[in-house]
């Protein structure tokens, strides 16, 4: 009986569906988890007033309860913590406080067993600032110039009045200040620099020193000018604070230029929140960490492994479709092309580390080095290339995702009928000509599925990164709008070394915690965004270029 | 002569009896001219010896049982056996005069006067139009208006026309198999070569299709030397002026179509005609 069983083939079916039943599970729940916790982050989460009543006294503790623990008895017990007779575990919560100006920290463990009442009051206000975290509290006025001008039920609604013209005042001050005044203190320095390297020519004269002089002389008089809408506009922001009353009536002053939002998540409809989920999220995706890296958002970082990607792909294609070529087409099949396939398989297996600390010796040291001395000689000793930057982390993974590309765009060509081959050459054409018109046109879908392999590998490294080019906090982007806008010796950075970065470096452990979820989310996202648009233009070339049904 | 004549006459190989045509002039001019032709693969010898004469603007038909090496001399012609690895060719093939395997020869020249049509229709994965107009992008021609002309005369040319007039831009692999295999035929004709190889063109289609093929070779003939190969000998004696009987990669008769299959010279080629072997 059993043995017809396994002779039907039953078993093996049940095995294999298995299989990928088994990684059907793991990939959804990766997803899920990342998804749920990365996710969860930007809910606005509703502020508890707890009355706590433990052996140092009574207190009353304002925050969001993140997470929970059991404790079992007696580990609790050795921990020195009194648990209430009779219980088998000791219940914890981790309330987020905020307030790490006043309390120290911005985390805190309570114990349910001392928690008497709590309750989530319309009224407490989250506050999310530019420094030192949130603050949770109640509002109780809104000063202006140092008078109060609204107190009690109206403050709210002026103090968000307030904020929003301090937030304009705010985007028109870094307006000024990265845009404006980054571009002149920008044209300066190629300024200096081209006059350094008057002088190593020795073309530098009386004639050219007050050409530049004048040039000098006008871009300041513009930086004055901006500096003089600075201090008005920083005059202006400066006026308005609020104050709050933290818990246990503490009375803070914050002025208004500190402050991002102003939210009352327990007086928040569901829609509300929704609408506020939305906005936070965009918010994440669009706006430039603060605090090392545990608030804010994360766009450079996006933006970073994105230019970076593309970059690589830009470099990749060509070349491993043209070494391809001609390991398949051109080159004699013998011990040589053997040995060439062997060299191109093994270096996929080499750690990608390895490709860095190459990467870091050859493109940066060598590579930079030769070019800033030939090119770039009146910055010394500044290094332009011969430092890590954009355009060596791209190389870098170039290389990396090499033999992938080469081994998929030979899948490709190899199965190319001989027939369309010979129909071309009958037809008086060249064998490059055949190649170009005819055989790389149909294995244009191959190709393009190399380089989606090839993506998706190196946007998920990390390690190699490290080394050239990728940084904590870059202070500006690759592609702005000062000549020649496309920065290849900038540093850039990465969402991978930012998980790496949020999760163990930084200060903060607990705050970070959920931003390292969402910043994979958004990872995974991403790559799987750049293999969506790869793969739709792979399917509309496989359409296109159907080969002969044999 | 009318299809249905032409259908009647297909399988009676004795009503060939008719007088030979002269083009219009006494002397018969000759197109390719084989010399003592051998052919290796490696070590196997593959044509012995073969020595002929194509005339211009003729059929000429190679016959004979599988693995005679019919195809291989075919391929000879056009050079496409040079694209095997270790072949090896002894001898001459002159084209209008000239040794086309000689040194200075550019092959892709050669292979723009001598067309080729395979045995299985093999579009480009293009349009209709892209196809025809392949050849001609190769050699340069670019302007739209000149290639629609040549697209046009080409499709007309080989019977196609009328039927894709209106979907040029279509993807090729749409068509049935014959009119893959007349696109293939007007991408042949488009680049004006002097000959048209054809390596069994129609033993991959429907019987339909095979007729209008044989009457599209009929009406090409008028413009090109025209070489066939074909394992059905009612098909070459339908449609070739000359033929050429191998057995073995060696020439055993050639001549006159009407004179091979009524009154062979060589008793080797009677008993194939015959049936005694295939």
């Amino acid at each position: 009986m059993i043995k017809d069983w396994f002779k039907s083939g039953s078993p093996w079916i049940w095995m294999t569906a298995g299989a990928v039943s088994i990684n059907l599970l793991l990939v959804a729940g990766l997803l899920l988890l990342i998804a749920i916790r990365g996710l969860g982050h930007f809910w606005p989460a509703d502020i508890v007033e707890y009355q706590y009543q433990d052996k140092s006294g009574a207190s009353v503790i304002i925050g969001e309860q993140v997470a929970e623990s059991l404790l079992p008895e007696a580990q609790a017990k050795a921990a020195g913590h009194e648990v209430p007779q009779g219980a088998e575990y000791l219940q914890q919560w981790l309330i987020k406080t905020g307030n790490r100006d006043i309390l120290g920290s911005d985390f805190r463990w309570i114990q349910t067993q001392y928690v008497q009442q709590q309750s989530q009051p319309a009224d407490l206000v989250a506050v999310e600032r530019r420094e030192w975290g949130n603050f949770y509290g109640r509002l109780l006025a809104v000063k202006e110039a140092g008078a109060v001008i609204a107190q009690g039920d109206q403050a709210w609604d002026v103090a968000q009045q307030k904020l929003a013209r301090v937030l304009e005042l705010h985007q028109q001050i870094e307006q000024l200040q990265d845009k404006e005044m980054g571009a002149i203190n920008y044209d300066l320095e190629r300024l200096r620099l081209k006059q350094k390297a008057l002088e190593l020519k020795q073309q530098w004269n009386d004639a050219t020193a007050q050409e530049f002089a004048a040039q000098k002389a006008a871009y300041q008089k513009d930086y004055q000018t901006i500096q003089q809408q600075l201090t008005t506009l920083n005059q202006e922001i400066k006026r308005c604070s609020v104050t709050m009353a933290a818990a246990g009536g503490k009375e803070v002053n914050i002025p208004l230029t500190r402050i991002v939002k102003l939210t009352r998540p327990n007086s928040m409809s569901v829609f509300d929140k929704s609408i506020e989920y939305v906005t936070n999220f965009a918010a994440f995706v669009s706006e430039e960490p603060r605090e090392a890296n545990t608030e804010g958002g994360i766009f450079p970082a996006i933006f970073g492994t994105v230019m970076m990607v593309l970059l690589m792909a830009i470099v990749v294609t060509p070349f491993g479709v043209i070494a391809a070529v001609y390991l398949r087409e051109y080159a004699k099949q013998g011990f040589l092309t053997r040995l060439i396939r062997i060299a191109v398989n093994n270096l996929a297996g080499v750690p990608s580390i390895v490709y860095g600390v190459f990467g870091l010796g050859f493109f940066v040291y060598i590579l930079g080095g030769s070019i800033d001395k030939l090119f770039f000689p009146e910055a010394a000793p500044a290094p332009v290339f011969g430092t890590p930057g954009l355009l060596w982390a791209s190389l870098t993974l170039a290389l990396l995702t090499l033999p992938v590309v080469i081994v998929a765009t030979e899948e490709g060509l190899s199965r190319i009928p001989k027939s369309i081959r010979e129909g071309s050459l009958a037809l008086g054409a060249t064998k490059a000509e055949t190649l170009w018109r005819t055989v790389l046109p149909m294995a244009s879908p191959a190709i393009m599925t190399g380089l989606i392999l090839a993506i998706a590998r190196a946007a998920g490294e990390v390690a190699p990164l490290m080394l050239v080019g990728v940084v904590k906090l870059a202070p500006t982007l690759p592609l702005d709008g000062n000549f020649p806008y496309l920065h290849l010796d900038r540093k850039f950075m990465h969402l991978g070394f930012h998980i790496y970065d949020v999760g163990f470096q930084s200060p903060n452990v607990e705050a970070a915690r959920p931003l390292v979820y969402a910043t994979s989310l958004l990872l995974v996202m991403v790559i799987v965004g750049l293999n969506m648009f790869a793969i739709a233009i792979r399917n509309n070339l496989r359409e296109k270029y159907r080969a002969l049904e044999n | 002569m009318t299809t249905e004549a032409r259908k009647t006459h297909a399988i009676d190989i004795s009503a060939l009896n008719r007088p030979t045509e002269k083009s219009g002039k006494d002397k018969l001019e000759t197109c390719i001219k084989v010399e003592n032709l051998n052919l290796f693969y490696g070590s196997k010898q593959a044509l012995h010896s073969v020595s002929m004469d194509m005339p211009r603007k003729k059929v000429t038909a190679y016959i004979g049982p599988s693995g005679c090496g019919k195809s291989t001399l075919l391929r000879c012609i056009n050079r496409m056996n040079d694209l095997v690895d270790g072949v090896q060719i002894d001898g001459k093939i002159l084209l209008n005069g000239e040794d086309i395997y000689d040194k200075s020869i550019n092959v892709a020249a050669l292979r723009r006067r001598v067309g080729m049509v395979f045995q299985k229709p093999n579009p480009f994965p293009k349009t209709i139009y892209e196809n025809v107009a392949y050849g001609l992008r190769i050699q340069g021609i670019n302007d739209r208006r000149v290639l629609d002309e040549i697209v046009e005369k080409s499709l007309r040319g080989a019977a196609l026309w009328d039927e894709v007039k209106n979907r040029l831009n279509d993807n090729a692999l749409g068509m049935s198999g014959g009119q893959q295999q007349r696109l293939v035929i007007a991408r042949a004709i488009a680049i004006e070569p002097e000959v048209i190889l054809l390596d069994e063109p129609a033993s991959a289609l429907d019987p339909i299709s095979t007729l209008k093929i044989e009457e599209l070779i009929d009406e090409l003939k008028e413009k090109y030397t025209i070489v066939i190969v074909t394992h059905n000998m009612q098909q070459a004696a339908r449609v070739s002026d000359y033929t050429a009987f191998m057995y073995m990669g060696e020439l055993i008769e050639f001549g006159e179509t009407s004179e091979l299959f009524t009154n062979p010279a060589k008793k080797q080629t009677e008993d194939y005609i015959t049936g005694r072997y295939g």
